[in-house]
């Protein structure tokens, strides 16, 4: 408008304006640290640790066995959740794999059946065979595997992260289908 | 009277708020939209006030963290007096809040009340009904059992689907790296503050909306919408054949939102509160998740879905679902109102209906999901083992041992994963049971490296025997011809 004149009380109005953007940009760095704190101190994977699951004698060779153990990051509201349960299948000697009890489907918990074999979701029906590759059902690869080593005579993976089909930083990728 | 008229007055002068309300309440709305059929948004919204009163009186008990949230439930549920009820009440309420909200939004879209100038009324709309589904989700993690810890799971692995943001999406809703005592307390302040903040937001405006613009008049066939003339015509309607809200048409809201409520307190009494199931314990895994009752359609569509298929589903679906939705007052934003003049909507709304209806009852029994304690808990009918031989008998216990019944039936028990066996012999050759169960296919795993020769030979001498007593099993004529020559003497093949 040709006609605007600024007035003393029009120019102090747009300061103040600017004074509260300003004072609520620098307030909302520290909010959006705030709300983004979980998904920030993860980066780099820091919320991984080598968990013990226990000497290697208590895995039988051949056998698959659930096992559980405690979350490496807590808070003090978990209650029960702090546990999380995992597959360990003693493949021979040192040798092992240890499966996420998460389908890789969309994250039920899977049971393991010796006798046939398998594991089975109770969600959606996916099924895997014993070496944790994808045998039927809506999972598109095999079941997650837990980074591991033996040290000491002690079985011991790397966790801390629930295991999703998009998102497998704790886990490795695809395994090659079996059949 | 005349002190209570005073001081009424006397609150008037600083209040400012008669004048409104007798405006609010005496606009006129055109006589036959005094109807019935108008009655659901006004019920939505009285359950809606059920829903914040029992809310804030649970929360009186209901402790927000991980390690004590179930307990209390179960406080509510057997010491505190009533808490059951009030349990009851809210749980109910919320099925009943989710229909009402459905059934209002299937009535303004037949009626075309979403049509000019109430597009906006309908946008709200729409996130009200996001709202109302985001209520009934957050609303069941807080019930935190099993079914809670398992459905959050889900909800992680649905979100690190999305591309790139999928890992930090997936730790910003959990509130860290699992599902632990942090993912309860963002759900506890995403329930508690912010989508009823919304919500009591998004209400006002869209009730404003609905008292400035006017209830929607009946839909006429014929009586066509177009921006230039609809607001003229709608208060020469009002003026014409009009009556004041309150009372003319309000009886039916109050009368209808009493009955609703009556309802939901007897489906309280009679049925009781929801849950808890288990403890949400990670370590038991002897669970069977399943979501509450107007997510079940999406655990049936997850369950059929071609696996290629389900991401692009899940991420690209509810954009379309959503955008289609906010799109409508503008791609038919004027015509024809009645629901006789508009086949495609009603045809529309039909195919949605039968959709949801059926996928939802499909989830109540989950045919795709294996019978997990089927194998040592149902055992083989008798009919199908009286007269079998040895061998067959031991086949009959390769079946059991192995899990088969895990995903088929056999009499009406077992798994549906898989087809029934009771008839397979007649559908299946011997030599194709053999393939099948050696290298599985179709949906079934291979059982090659689980069964031993003598195993599956046992194993397929009992399936030979499934079939009715008057039908033959299937047999492979080329080869029976092949052992009949061959046991002739004859050469098995000739050019």
């Amino acid at each position: 408008m040709p006609n605007e004149t600024i007035t003393r009380r029009g120019m102090l109005m747009k300061l103040g304006i600017l004074f509260n953007g300003l004072v609520g940009a620098a307030l909302a760095v520290p909010i959006t640290r705030f709300l983004l704190s979980s998904v920030t101190r993860g980066r780099a994977s820091a919320y991984l640790s080598w968990v013990p699951l226990g000497p290697i004698s208590q895995f039988p060779e051949g056998e698959t066995r659930l096992v559980t153990f405690r979350n490496p990051f807590v808070t003090p509201t978990d209650g029960q959740t702090d546990g999380t349960a995992s597959w360990v299948r003693r493949i021979a000697g040192d040798q092992f794999q240890v499966f996420a009890v998460n389908c890789a489907h969309l994250g039920c918990p899977v049971r393991w059946f010796p006798q046939s074999g398998l594991f089975m979701c109770p969600c959606h029906g996916g099924a895997y065979y014993r070496d944790g590759s994808r045998a039927s059902g809506p999972p598109e690869r095999g079941l997650f595997e837990y980074p591991y080593k033996v040290e000491n005579g002690v079985l011991t993976i790397q966790a801390g992260e629930l295991p999703t089909p998009g998102a497998t930083a704790a886990v490795r990728g695809p395994r090659p289908p079996c059949a | 009277m005349r002190m209570i008229a005073k001081i009424g007055q006397w609150f008037d002068d600083r209040l400012q708020l008669a004048a409104p309300i007798r405006d609010v309440a005496e606009h006129p709305v055109p006589r036959n939209t005094a109807s019935w059929w108008y009655v659901f948004g006004s019920a939505a919204l009285t359950v809606f006030c059920l829903q914040l009163v029992t809310g804030i009186l649970l929360a009186l008990v209901y402790v927000p963290s991980g390690g004590d949230a179930w307990s209390s439930l179960q406080a509510l549920n057997h010491d505190v007096t009533l808490g059951w009820f009030i349990r009851a009440l809210h749980g109910w309420g919320s099925n009943f809040m989710v229909a009402l909200v459905l059934i209002h939004m299937v009535q303004v879209f037949l009626f075309g009340a979403y049509k000019f100038p109430r597009e906006l009324t309908w946008i709200v709309g729409v996130f009200l009904l996001l709202m109302t589904l985001g209520m009934a989700f957050t609303g069941q993690v807080l019930r935190f059992d099993q079914d809670a810890y398992w459905g959050l799971g889900i909800g992680a692995s649905i979100a690190s689907r999305v591309p790139v943001i999928g890992g930090p999406a997936v730790k910003l809703m959990l509130g860290g790296p699992i599902i632990a005592g942090a993912t309860l307390s963002r759900f506890f302040a995403l329930h508690v503050f912010v989508i009823p903040g919304l919500l009591i937001g998004f209400v006002a405006l869209h009730v404003l909306m609905v008292v400035k613009l006017g209830i929607n008049d009946w839909p006429m066939p014929g009586r066509v919408v177009r921006r230039a003339t609809y607001l003229s015509e709608y208060h020469a309607l009002t003026r014409k054949d009009g009556a004041p809200f309150v009372p003319y048409a309000v009886w039916k809201d109050l009368f209808f939102a009493a009955c609703v409520l009556l309802t939901v307190a007897a489906c309280a009494i009679y049925f009781g509160p929801f849950g808890p199931t288990g403890r949400p314990d990670p370590t038991i895994i002897q669970t069977v998740p399943k979501p509450d009752y107007f997510f079940l359609w999406l655990y049936a569509l997850l369950s059929l879905l071609p696996p290629s298929l389900e991401t692009p589903v899940l991420l690209i679906g509810p954009v379309i679902a959503i955008s289609a939705l906010l799109l409508l007052p503008f791609l038919s934003g004027e015509g024809e109102k009645s629901w006789r003049r508009r086949p495609i909507a009603v045809l529309t709304v039909l195919l949605l209906a039968v959709t949801f209806g059926t996928f939802t009852r499909l989830a109540e029994f989950a045919p795709w999901s294996p019978h997990m304690n089927a194998w040592s808990s149902e055992p083989v009918p008798e009919r199908f083992l009286q007269k079998a031989s040895a061998l067959e008998r031991q086949g009959a216990l390769v079946f059991q041992a192995k899990q088969c019944r895990n995903c088929h039936s056999l009499g009406e028990a077992g798994g549906q994963r898989g087809p029934a066996l009771d008839n397979v012999a007649v559908r299946q050759t011997p030599d194709q049971l053999i393939r099948q169960v050696i290298q599985g296919g179709g949906n079934m795993p291979a059982y090659g490296k689980n069964l031993s020769p003598a195993e599956t030979t046992a194993l397929v001498a009992f399936l030979v025997t499934l079939h009715p007593p008057g039908q033959a099993p299937a047999r492979d004529a080329s080869r029976d011809a092949v052992l009949a020559e061959s046991r002739e003497g004859r050469p098995a093949a000739q050019p």
